[in-house]
Order: C-alpha cells, then sequence, then structure tokens
C-alpha cells in the first residue's frame, strides 16, 4: 500500500463492507496512521446489496473519517451505459462499466481490491500488481514478471493497476485476521434465520429483488453468508455459527470452496471470472 | 482442508516452494495429487475436477481423476494444452502453511521461473525417470541457484513406470548431484515419486519399501523456511510521512521495511548516498511506538534531527559498528550483475531503461556483456556480439544516472536484486542480480 502511495498519482481503495476490504482498511490503518489515508474509498453500488452491509459500510467509513466515493450502477443504468437484458437480471456482471466509469471520471491510476489467488483459478495467476490497459482489459497471457518485492507501477496514459495485497491469504487467513485484530463485520457473516429457497446446491436468499419462483418452497434456515455482494447472486450457507471463534472454527473445516458455496455467477460457466475479469471486473 | 488444523493458531509458520517443469514431467499431476492427499482438495474442486478430466482430460492413464487439470485454470490453457503463467496456490497441514508457486516449463521459462522462485524458499524440480536428465532439469537447478534459493528437492517421477527400480532412482540421483553441487544450495534432497499413483508423496505407500528418506509432504514440513543469517541493518526509505513525530513534532517519520538486521531507538545511523548521520528518536508502529525493530518488520523511523532524507535513501548503521556486523553497503553508479532476460524484444546496449532497485527508481543503461551463461553446462560463453534474448543470462555491466546503494545479491537478497523497465512499453524486461561494484 505505501509502494503505491509512493509510486502512484491517484489511487483509490475498493471497500464493498466485505471482509476482505474490511481486512484492507485495517492494513491501510497500519501503514498510514496516524496520518489520513492518501487516498479515497470507492464502493461501486449495484443497487442489490444487503442493507446490513450498506449500513456497516457507512458506519465503518464515518468512525474512520476517511472519503468514500460510490460508484452507482442505478446511475449508469438511467445512463444508458448499463443495458440490462430484462430488469431481473443479475447486476452483478455489470458492475465492471460502472467501476470502469468511476475510474475515468476520477482519473484513478491504481485500484486496491481485496482479491484472494485463493478463491478462483483466473485470480490464481494474477499478479499483486495487475496491469490494466486503457480498456480495462486484463491480459492474462501477457502479465508483468513480478519479483522479489519490485513492483513496476509504470503506466502509459489511461491504464491503470490493480493491486492486490492480500492475494496470498486464504479465507482462513482472513477470518484469523479478523478475530485477532477483533474488527467489526456485518452481522449476516453470522448465523441468523433467513427465508430461502433450496436451488441445487445452493440456498437463495428469498429478497426483495429475488422473491421466490412460482413453485418454490420458502424456508426458515439458519444460515450465515461467507461472502457478501451482491444480493441477485450470493448465498448463505447453512450454520450454526454465531460468534467470530466459532465462524474461524467452521472455516478451518469447509468442505467446499467460498465462492462455489456461495455464488450464482461463477456457475454459469466453468470459467466465467476469466471472462468477467477480461472485461474489467475486480 | 485438513480438519485437524488448530484453527486459531496463527503462528505456524508459511513456506514458500516453487515447482517447474513441463505438463509431460507430471508437475501438475504431482501438485494436484499432492494437495488431494493433503486433503486440500474440497469437494466442489474434485466434482469440477471429475467432470473436466471427462471433457479434457488424459484418460489414457486409467485413473479417474486427472489431478493435471486442477493448476491448469485459463480457457486459453486448457485449449492448447498448456500452462501460461504463474499459478499460486494454498494448502496447510496441522505443521504448516503453504504457498505454492506452480510455474509452467514450456514457453517463457526463465521468465515465469525467476517470478515464481524469486522468493521462495525452496524449489522442487522434477525428473522424469522414463527421460532421465534434460536441459530442463539443468536449466531449473541453474536459475535456482542464481536466485539463491536455499532448498532444493529433486522428485525423480514416474517411477511406476520404471517398475519402482531403486537402480533408475540412484543412478538419476548420481548423474544429478555434482551439477548441483556446484550450484551452493543449502540442502539438495532426492525423492523418488509417483506423482500419478501417489507414491512418496503425502503417504509412503508400499511399492518403495527401499527408500527410507523423508516423503515429499515430510520434506516439506520439516525444512527450515527461513535462514538464521545474521545481516547488517538495511533500511531503505520508502515514504516519509506526512505527520511528524517527537516532543516538537518537529520529526519527520520514515516509512519502510528492515531488509536485514535490527535497530534500536538510540542507535546511531548513517544516510546513504548522502552520508549524513543522525540517531534514531524512536519507532513507530500502528499498536504504538516500539524500542527494537527486527529484520522484515515494517514500521517508522523517527530520527533525532530535521535532515533531508527521501524515498530511495537507504539507512545502515555506522561502519562496522558494535554489533559486530558493520559491513556497510556499496555506493555506486556503476555495478556488476546477472541479468535474467524477460521479454520477446532482446537487449539492446544503446537504450536506455529504468531501472527500479530497492525503492529507487533512476536510468539505466546495460554498458557491456561479459557472457553468456550456459545453463545446461554452467559454461561461460564469451561472444564477439552477444545477442541476450528472452530467457538468456548474462553477467553485464550496468550504468546508472543516480547511484545505488546496494549489496551483493549474496549477501542480501532484497538489496542486491532489481529490475529493469522498457520505458517505452514499460514493460519487465529483466530481473538482476547485483554481483559487485563494475571491474
Amino acid at each position: 500500500m505505501r509502494e503505491v502511495a509512493a509510486e502512484c498519482a491517484s489511487p483509490a481503495l475498493l471497500f464493498s463492507g466485505g471482509k476482505d476490504s474490511i481486512v484492507m482498511l485495517r492494513l491501510a490503518e497500519k501503514a498510514f496512521r496516524p496520518d489520513p489515508f492518501p487516498f479515497p474509498l470507492l464502493h461501486i453500488d449495484t443497487g442489490h446489496n444487503f442493507p446490513e452491509v450498506m449500513t456497516f459500510r457507512d458506519k465503518r467509513v464515518a468512525e474512520l473519517g476517511e472519503r468514500l466515493l460510490v460508484g452507482s450502477m442505478e446511475e449508469s443504468i438511467r445512463r444508458g451505459r448499463v443495458v440490462l437484458a430484462d430488469p431481473g437480471e443479475s447486476r452483478n456482471a455489470h458492475q465492471s462499466i460502472t467501476l470502469l466509469d468511476a475510474i475515468a471520471e476520477h482519473k484513478f491510476d491504481a485500484l486496491f481490491g481485496g482479491a484472494r489467488r485463493d478463491e478462483e483459478k483466473s485470480r490464481a495467476k494474477e499478479r499483486i500488481f495487475s496491469h490494466r490497459d486503457a480498456w480495462g482489459q486484463w491480459d492474462p497471457k501477457n502479465q508483468r514478471p513480478e519479483c522479489w518485492s519490485l513492483f513496476n507501477t509504470r503506466l502509459k496514459p489511461n491504464e491503470h493497476l490493480r493491486v492486490f495485497p492480500i492475494s496470498n491469504w486464504t479465507e482462513l487467513d482472513v477470518w484469523q485476521y479478523i478475530a485477532r485484530e477483533q474488527l467489526e463485520v456485518p452481522t449476516i457473516y453470522f448465523a441468523h434465520d433467513r427465508e430461502v429457497v433450496e436451488r441445487g446446491n445452493l440456498l437463495m436468499p428469498v429478497t426483495v429483488v429475488t422473491p421466490p419462483r412460482d413453485g418454490d418452497k420458502v424456508v426458515t434456515k439458519r444460515v450465515r453468508f461467507r461472502t457478501v455482494g451482491d444480493m441477485t447472486c450470493t448465498c448463505p450457507v447453512a450454520s450454526n455459527a454465531a460468534t467470530m471463534d466459532e465462524v474461524v472454527l467452521e472455516t478451518a473445516a469447509v468442505t467446499v470452496t467460498e465462492r462455489g458455496a456461495t455464488r450464482l455467477d461463477d456457475q454459469t460457466a466453468e470459467a466465467s471470472m476469466e471472462l468477467r475479469k477480461k472485461e474489467g471486473y475486480f | 482442508m485438513s480438519a485437524e488444523v488448530t484453527p486459531l493458531t496463527t503462528s505456524i509458520d508459511t513456506l514458500r516452494f516453487s515447482t517447474a517443469g513441463s505438463v509431460d514431467d507430471g508437475k501438475s499431476t504431482l501438485i494436484g495429487r499432492l494437495l488431494f492427499d493433503a486433503q486440500a482438495i474440497l469437494e466442489d474442486q474434485l466434482a469440477t475436477l471429475k467432470g473436466a478430466t471427462i471433457k479434457h482430460g488424459h484418460v489414457d492413464t486409467g485413473e479417474p481423476i486427472d489431478f493435471s487439470l486442477l493448476t491448469d485454470g485459463l480457457i486459453a490453457e486448457r485449449e492448447q494444452g498448456i500452462t501460461i503463467d504463474v499459478a499460486y496456490r494454498y494448502f496447510a497441514t496441522p505443521k504448516r502453511r503453504f504457498i505454492i508457486a506452480d510455474t509452467p516449463g514450456h514457453e517463457q521459462y526463465t521468465r515465469n521461473m525467476v517470478t515464481g522462485a524469486s522468493t521462495a524458499h525452496l524449489t522442487i524440480i522434477l525428473v522424469d525417470a522414463t527421460r532421465g536428465l534434460t536441459i530442463q532439469s539443468r536449466r531449473h537447478a541453474a536459475i535456482a541457484g542464481l536466485l539463491k534459493i536455499p532448498h532444493v528437492v529433486v522428485a525423480i517421477n514416474k517411477m511406476d513406470l520404471v517398475g519402482y527400480a531403486e537402480d533408475v532412482f540412484v543412478r538419476l540421483r548420481d548423474e544429478f548431484a555434482p551439477f548441483l553441487a556446484q550450484l551452493g544450495f543449502v540442502e539438495v534432497t532426492f525423492i523418488p515419486v509417483s506423482a500419478l499413483k501417489g507414491e512418496m508423496l503425502a503417504n509412503r505407500g508400499e511399492a518403495m519399501p527401499w527408500f527410507t528418506g523423508p516423503t515429499l509432504l515430510e520434506t516439506l514440513e520439516t525444512t527450515q523456511a527461513h535462514q538464521a543469517v545474521e545481516q547488517p541493518f538495511r533500511f531503505s526509505v520508502q515514504r516519509v510521512a506526512r505527520s511528524k513525530f517527537g516532543e516538537m513534532s518537529n520529526l519527520r517519520g520514515y516509512q519502510g521495511r528492515l531488509d536485514g538486521g535490527a535497530i534500536t531507538v538510540g542507535e546511531d545511523v548513517t544516510i546513504l548516498p548522502s552520508m549524513l548521520e543522525a540517531k534514531i528518536h524512536s519507532i513507530q508502529t500502528y499498536a504504538g511506538p516500539i524500542t527494537r525493530a527486527n529484520a522484515g518488520e515494517v514500521v517508522t523511523l523517527v530520527l533525532d534531527q530535521q535532515i533531508d532524507v527521501s524515498r530511495g535513501d537507504m539507512l545502515v548503521k555506522h561502519g562496522s559498528g558494535a554489533d559486530g556486523l558493520g559491513a556497510m553497503p556499496v555506493v555506486a553508479d556503476r555495478f556488476a550483475a546477472d541479468l535474467c532476460w524477460l521479454d520477446t524484444t532482446p537487449i539492446d546496449l544503446n537504450r536506455r531503461y529504468w531501472i527500479k532497485h530497492t525503492t529507487r527508481s533512476t536510468r539505466a543503461v546495460v554498458e557491456s556483456i561479459e557472457y553468456r551463461l550456459n545453463v545446461e553446462t554452467l559454461e561461460e560463453t564469451v561472444e564477439t556480439f552477444p545477442k541476450i534474448q528472452v530467457n538468456d543470462i548474462a553477467r553485464v555491466t550496468v550504468a546508472c544516472q543516480q547511484p545505488l546503494v546496494f549489496d551483493a545479491y549474496t549477501d542480501n537478497r532484497a538489496t542486491g536484486c532489481f529490475i529493469l523497465i522498457d520505458d517505452t512499453t514499460n514493460r519487465t524486461v529483466a530481473a538482476g542480480m547485483i554481483q559487485g561494484v563494475a571491474k
């Protein structure tokens, strides 16, 4: 983070209110306090986020006294930048447009993200300092070699970097760190009763944007979220883990990957994250 | 992930290791199998893997799961049946966490190896027992030697195809050992394995009772990750904090990481290259001030007086100080280095590159090429008009616009390494290891 602050003209830190970006904020505090962060926070809001997470986001930002910028998908849709196939379509994959528009508007040259290499196969091959061309695209075949701790931050006009300081952390590392640092997280990370519909091996939450379909059987289950993202594609898992220690223990014993257990968007094709990333996704 | 992991224990250490080799050597199979046997493959990954085996797998082996597909992630890679770039994998046993940098062996071999292995504690060299030592085995070892990776494991793979014969293992070991001995590794371990059948990876198996050494996983679990090498104090200033410290709030804080040694409040330091001197007033961290910082720690150092220090400067201790570890770094604008050329455009002695070394960036030219290293024989090839291309390794002389503050790479990896960047394409074109001042 200090390297980016020293070498890049206009960085920003992506903060969604999720656990990985919560860790990122603590790392930024460690890197820069007592000074304010030398960059704003940026949230790409699909308009379909869990309300508990949005409440948490604003609370955390206020506590830190930092500046939050919001890239709104509602706004992108209103301006015709994003066109949904139908109103019910998941907005998740379309976030790239709003994100790239925010980067262009604010002339950001580096964005910190909390992505981890253990999440997904295409992430596993991404650099810590990941170069994006003027179209915001990732070229997995042409990545800059990354040797020792020497990071190449040179850019041409309109290009930018995505920087992933916790690339080498696992889901368990994240929870252990949150427990150790006693960081607050949105309440939906802990076990609670929620109305869900069982769809395949996933539990689809019943929300305003994901109402039950005809014939769906709505049941109330004890669940928690392993990841928090867009409501249309993020599913909770059955769990009784109500405390931080229980979440850590449960994470240590999981038998299904984080994205496999929770994400509808990754199940459409074997390599859909790779395709989204090439288009400028997080 | 094994349920035996003590979940609240963050204190277990991490071993970073790299693998290199081609699909033909069974490298992807070895990693996939190791993860599977170490219970690090989760149910949904296994289901995907089984599906992928039917779709893309090498069914000729007769195994239900093609473990090589676990590490071949990208669409383009599957189409071509090759691995394009370094993939990182993570697993843990009750004893240790592991970070694997899995580097492909086909194209861009040196480039990928340098990327994957520059920070590794250990590297696994795969040798196919049916084919014997190849150019690539030697190349891999030579690069690992140049990068000063301390530990090497030579996995003699596909033992199942040679009837698990001890003499095949012994012959290959005896053939390879003298070459490895020239490269200065701390430790070299030979292990006969069958990645396909899972012999001698996480499980000892029954097929090779003649082998009494540790299995691959046992070796990974017990290898010393951090050498307790005493190094002189080195601190490259990464960034100057905006806040000021001290009773009068007039002292600047210098942020960075200790690249060697230790520092205590009250000690004298010299700022290089300016040669200005000061005392350590305080050591600041997020958790509050501390009195002593050690190698690898990231801190903010506050000096007892206002002097001119900026990003790229290095703080060191005076001469041969009381700690008896006094070697000062070199301050020079010319030096000799081993260069791994990583870009498809060959080296150009007329070009000015950007050099990034510690936290300093400046202009540099490659003045001359002393020799090209033949990595298969370790011979130094002197040519009249050498053309250093991608994957070549050469001994060169580099001249910089501003002086650098450096140690030989052998003495300190962090203050002895650098990269060259092409100022037209912005690509990282070379990774270098400083050997010393230029002749």
